[in-house]
């Protein structure tokens, strides 16, 4: 990759952050006389009974206390300062708590969540299309790739669902959800770690299991072209071991599309990742999230969703570095 | 007649999707035939029955009757679907179309947007979206258009690559020999040859806006005066269903929507096979 390559993918990640900080500055002024301090403060009052009274006081208070009351574009450059420092101003349900504070506090979760699953699905995935493609295979492996395939079109969280039901409710191998027991504390210990694992199988199980046909299905499509290539007769002709052609000569190949898929596909695994939370009650972003939501939280939200924007926006951008790494055709051919 | 069955034959996936879409159809026809889409509604019948011979599928917390429910919810979800998924393809066959054809920096603009906004989880923006736009609930109809904003970039994906391969093909060539102008060209040439795929991306379109589109609904943004699935389970993880054991009320809309799911999915990879005969193979 050139520098002039280089600059220009940052270029592209500044956009994608700075369109992601705006979209949230501007939809809350496109609703037309929506307020939402006042809505928030409202319902508090309304939950509270008599409290309204003062209401007018507060909500201006609130609103000289996040500059509301300047003007627009005013508050449209202290909105993109406060967002570059990463600063999301105060959580409104659980005032006066930082909204980043709480997203420091979900992000590791969600980040060995999908991490895990993640890597664990894309591996095996890979893997089974891989060996799918190729022939001479046992026979077993035709066999359990329907099923997964099936597997593949049906939403994470409804399997997060069935599972919770199979093997938490009806078998109790599975805590119900959250990420650990409620009443442990974190800690360094090895039992603090094997729960946090043992909480953590079910919700990745979901993420796991309906994500291998989705990388089955493109990798078997790569090995089938690569399959029939010639450099692969040659390999087979030069006597070489059926798994060193296997792995270096088809897999390597094939294994590069599955990584720009992979870029492609982030933004799609998050948005499942963030309901397998939800359903599972794990406390991670998605749970935030959904936490924010009803309790009409709009920084949170705002927070959150800038948060996995820029989450998303970065790891792209690092697997667009490390792909000129993988494919030395890319490395070589530029330079 | 003939040719078609052997076509199906020939084609499992798209014959087991065009089955199961058919068995959708038939599910709605008799259930509207013996159930009242009133009972939909809350205090229909007792809180939390089992499924027993007067609520063949049971009833929810709030005592709507499931079977009733699933009736009424599973057209809801398939509209939203179809408004989006349509939406989406059309956009997408404007700009595939103008990219892959005309090439030049309206391609980089569009293939880069489309790259971009791909990466984005759509449902993180469609929650800030329907939670600024909805305080008293969203109409079934402006679901759809909300889901509908992010549900063009596969599309404008696939089909520019399409139109990218076609373009260079001799009976292109040809027709712009004979004089054919570019409009003509595109409209005689090269969308009746792409038809499968926009079939294709549509059925995919359709999957991914309902996906959208119960995420929303499950996390509690979604339409609040029309019985969809994805509220049905918003209000079964709510009530705590699973530990109280109410398996009745959230199995029926996940049976039900694992349906749709495998329907379209086995659809769109059968047309798919159709459309591009290179995949037949395996």
């Amino acid at each position: 990759m050139t520098i002039r390559q280089l600059a220009a993918r940052l270029v592209v990640f500044l956009i994608v952050i700075w369109a992601a900080a705006s979209l949230i500055f501007i939809l809350p002024h496109l609703a037309p006389g929506r307020n939402p301090v006042r809505e928030r403060l409202g319902q508090q009052a309304a939950g509270g009974g008599g409290r309204a009274l003062g209401i007018e006081e507060v909500v201006a208070a609130f609103e000289r206390e996040f500059g509301l009351d300047k003007p627009l574009w005013r508050q449209y450059v202290v909105f993109l300062g406060n967002t570059a420092q990463l600063d999301f101003g105060v959580s409104l349900a659980l005032y006066p708590t930082k909204v980043s504070t709480l997203i420091w506090q979900a992000l590791p979760w969600t980040l060995g969540l999908v991490g895990v699953s993640t890597l664990l699905a894309f591996v095996i995935g890979s893997l089974a299309g891989a060996l799918l493609a190729w022939p001479g295979v046992p026979r077993f492996v035709h066999f359990i790739f329907p099923p997964l395939m099936v597997l593949s079109a049906v939403p994470y969280f409804l399997l997060g669902i069935a599972l919770l039901f199979i093997f938490a409710f009806k078998w109790s191998w599975f805590p119900i959800g959250g990420g650990s027991p409620l009443t442990s504390f974190p800690e360094w210990s090895l039992a603090y770690v094997w729960q946090i694992v043992y909480h953590a199988v079910l919700p990745a199980s979901a993420i796991t299991l309906s994500g291998i046909g989705f990388w089955a299905l493109g990798m078997r499509g790569m090995m089938v072209t690569i399959a029939n290539e010639d450099y692969i007769s040659l390999a087979e002709m030069r006597g070489l071991r059926p798994r060193r052609v296997f792995l270096q000569y088809g897999l390597r190949n094939a294994l590069l599309p599955q990584i720009t898929a992979l870029g492609l596909a982030l933004g799609f695994i998050v948005s499942g990742i963030i309901l397998v939370e939800f359903i599972f009650r794990y406390p991670g972003i998605g749970s935030l999230l959904f936490k924010a939501i009803s309790a009409f939280d709009y920084f949170l939200i705002y927070g959150v969703v800038f948060i996995l924007i820029v989450g998303i926006a970065l790891s792209t951008l690092v697997l667009d570095f490390i792909y000129p790494l993988l494919d030395p055709r890319i490395r070589y051919s530029k330079s | 007649m003939a040719e078609t069955r052997h076509f199906l034959a020939n084609n499992i996936r798209l014959s087991i999707g065009i089955f199961l879409i058919l068995g959708m159809l038939g599910f709605w026809v008799i259930g509207s035939a013996i159930t009242d889409s009133a009972d939909a509604n809350p205090i229909s019948g007792p809180p939390s029955s089992a499924p027993n011979l007067k609520y063949l599928l049971g009833t929810d917390a709030q005592g709507r009757q499931m079977l009733p429910l699933m009736v009424a919810g599973m057209p809801i979800t398939l509209r939203i679907g179809f408004i989006a998924g349509a939406i989406g393809v059309l956009t997408g066959t404007v700009l595939g179309f103008t990219a892959g054809y005309f090439r030049g920096w309206v391609d980089t603009v569009i293939r880069s947007a489309s790259d971009v906004v791909l990466t984005i989880p759509a449902l993180a923006v469609l929650v800030v979206v329907a939670s600024t736009l909805s305080s008293g609930g969203l109409s079934v109809n402006s679901m759809a258009l909300i889901v509908a904003m992010l549900s063009w970039m596969w599309p404008t994906r696939t089909i520019r690559a399409q139109v990218l391969s076609m373009r260079e093909r001799s009976f292109v060539d040809m027709a712009r020999l004979s004089g054919m102008g570019n409009y003509e060209i595109i409209a005689r040439e090269l969308l009746p040859n792409l038809f499968p795929y926009l079939v294709a991306s549509f059925v995919a379109a359709v999957a991914a806006a309902i996906l959208a589109a119960i995420g929303l609904e499950a996390l509690g943004l979604g339409p609040q005066n029309d019985p969809t699935l994805g509220m049905t389970i918003y209000w079964s993880m709510y009530y705590g269903a699973v530990l109280s054991g109410w398996w009745w009320w959230y199995a029926p809309p996940i049976v039900v929507l694992v349906w749709i799911f495998v329907a379209l999915y086995m659809t769109s990879s059968g047309l798919d096979a159709w459309a591009n005969p290179k995949l037949r193979r395996t």
